[in-house]
């Protein structure tokens, strides 16, 4: 392993195109994470978001572009050991695996670790969400929503990554579990530093946690800035904040 | 009654065989959603190559019976595992994500490619042994029948009932059995997690064939004769077993098994010979228009 650049972005998305066939999904994305930030990636439904989530670990591997994590082009590494480098995932719609128990769906995610400290993370990651804690022995499918999306965070976190990718942590859940989970992400940076790249559709609650926000239209990164600045920019108001906040 | 005890011992030990190979066919379709109709082949492999092994064994002087079950069985586990692993990588993993139909049909040439293979480089005539494992024990005598078990039917009970508590085990409870689930359930997330799905894939490949090569050995073992097509006909039945029990399901695997060998046993004392693969199949029609997911099976409705 290299040593990181001490100043240098942990993540570097250049010039990244990613298509489906003949349909383009992303065109020429660039974005930067910084160790110890959190950067939120805005935009509407099929903006390309997911897209871009799924290509940075891989799957699809970018037509055109690097991304550079850590030093090093990863562009085009199978997935499975781009994940075993420090980068782990809370995908879109979770994907518990609904016939393990939550411990071993934890378990999983501590894979890429081959068990070394899995006792001690444990600890941690029920204590960040106590829920998990009383679920241990129940079976991932009979969850529900909002104890699902603490579960595939907490999956991702047992592996000790340095770069946490978020995929619409709120999707279909309550406010108040919304504002618990969102809470739990900024105590996580807070207090170890975590990076985290957030996707979200509810704009809102996420530019006001993220340090840092990307807009993506179309496939396209539009707008960039701090968070409160994004806020304060009446064309991502109009068409991502007005009637749409939770 | 004794009669009926005696066919109990019978069914029980075809079941165990049937489940054995079943097992194989189970974990490959829960793994990757497709039936490996060479599988029994596999089976057919592992019978030949337990059967060259005892030859040689025989003749390199090493007749001690249990070293050479044991070594034998390794042998053919061996090359059974060499099998599936490049049936997997030459027939199966360049098709992944192709059409569904393409694996089966890549599967069902692999099938009779086996076949051919053995029976050009072996001959199509039947091959016997000669009995390794003589000996039983009577367990109800009565003036006209008595009613026995062999030590060859305790074997293979008994190793059936090992190799899948060790199987179920392993799938339970450890790394690649963990994987293994993972891959069934959403193997995009599994990749997710920094899983080798190929790797995986590949493995399960490998262990169902292992599994395969014990039942070849067991069937020579009880049968004492073997040639290029059993593969077939055993294959045939253990992938209805594999069905009647619920595909994907460990347990349902050897379940199924030891139905259909029961049935078809039963069936052939005390009705017809001739009819009971008639009965075993109409079993199985009987229990998927009922329970379409089998007996143990699960159904694919999931909270999401």
């Amino acid at each position: 392993m290299t040593a990181s650049a001490t100043s240098g972005p942990l993540l570097s998305v250049a010039g990244v195109t990613t298509a489906y066939g003949s349909i383009v999904a992303l065109r020429d994305v660039a974005l930067e994470v910084m160790p110890g930030e959190i950067v939120t990636l805005i935009g509407a439904n099929g903006a390309g978001k997911s897209t871009l989530m799924m290509t940075i670990c891989g799957s699809p591997a970018p037509r055109a572009g690097s991304i550079v994590y850590d030093g090093e082009d990863i562009a085009g590494a199978p997935t499975h050991l781009i994940m075993r480098r420090g980068i782990a995932q809370s995908p879109e719609g979770r994907r518990i695996f609904p016939r393990m128990t939550v411990l071993e769906n934890l378990r999983m995610g501590a894979e890429v670790l081959a068990g070394a400290h899995f006792e001690e993370d444990l600890e941690k990651v029920t204590a960040l969400f106590p829920r998990l804690k009383e679920r241990l022995t129940q079976r991932g499918g009979t969850l529900s929503g909002g104890e699902q999306q603490m579960l595939a965070i907490a999956r991702a976190l047992m592996s000790r990554p340095r770069l946490l990718l978020l995929d619409e942590p709120s999707l279909g859940l309550a406010p108040m579990v919304v504002r618990q989970i969102f809470s739990a992400i900024r105590d996580l940076n807070r207090t170890t530093g975590l990076t985290v790249l957030l996707v979200e559709q509810n704009a809102f609650h996420a530019l006001r946690l993220a340090h840092r926000g990307y807009v993506l239209v179309n496939g396209s990164i539009t707008m960039s800035g701090t968070g409160a600045e994004l806020l304060a920019r009446p064309e991502v108001r109009a068409a991502y904040l007005e009637g749409g906040r939770a | 009654m004794d009669y009926a005890l005696q066919q109990l011992v019978n069914g029980l030990t075809l079941g165990m065989i049937y489940g054995l190979i079943a097992l194989g066919y189970t974990m490959v379709y829960g793994i990757i959603g497709m039936i490996n109709f060479a599988h029994g082949d596999v089976f057919m492999i592992g019978a030949f190559v337990s059967l060259i092994s005892f030859l040689l064994l025989g003749a390199g002087g090493i007749t001690a019976v249990p070293i050479a079950l044991v070594l034998v069985l390794a042998i053919a586990m061996c090359f059974t595992a060499l099998y599936g692993f490049a049936v997997e990588r030459i027939a199966y993993r360049p098709l992944r994500g192709s059409f569904r139909l393409a694996p089966l049909i890549s599967a069902i040439g692999m099938s009779i490619f086996l076949q051919n293979f053995v029976q050009v480089s072996q001959g199509a005539r039947v091959k016997p042994l000669e009995p390794v494992v003589r000996g039983g024990f009577v367990l109800h005598q009565e003036a006209s029948f008595s009613v026995s078990i062999s030590i060859m039917q305790i074997i293979i009970i008994l190793t059936t009932l090992v190799v899948l508590a060790v199987f179920t085990l392993v799938v339970s409870r450890t790394p690649l059995g963990r994987a293994m689930r993972a891959c069934e359930q959403d193997q995009r997330m599994a990749k997710l997690l920094g899983i080798d799905v190929d790797r995986t894939i590949s493995l399960t490949f490998v262990l169902g064939a292992a599994l395969a090569a014990v039942a070849g050995m067991m069937y020579l073992l009880y049968y004492g004769v073997i040639d290029f097509f059993i593969g077939f006909v055993a294959g045939v039945k253990a992938f209805t077993a594999a069905v009647l029990g619920g595909i994907g399901s460990l347990p349902g695997a050897v379940l199924g098994g030891l139905l259909i060998g029961l049935i078809e046993t039963f069936w052939s004392a005390y009705f017809s010979v001739q009819y009971k693969d008639v009965a075993a199949f109409s079993i199985l029609v009987l229990t998927l228009v009922f329970m379409p997911s089998g007996l143990l099976g699960r159904n694919d409705v999931e909270k999401v």
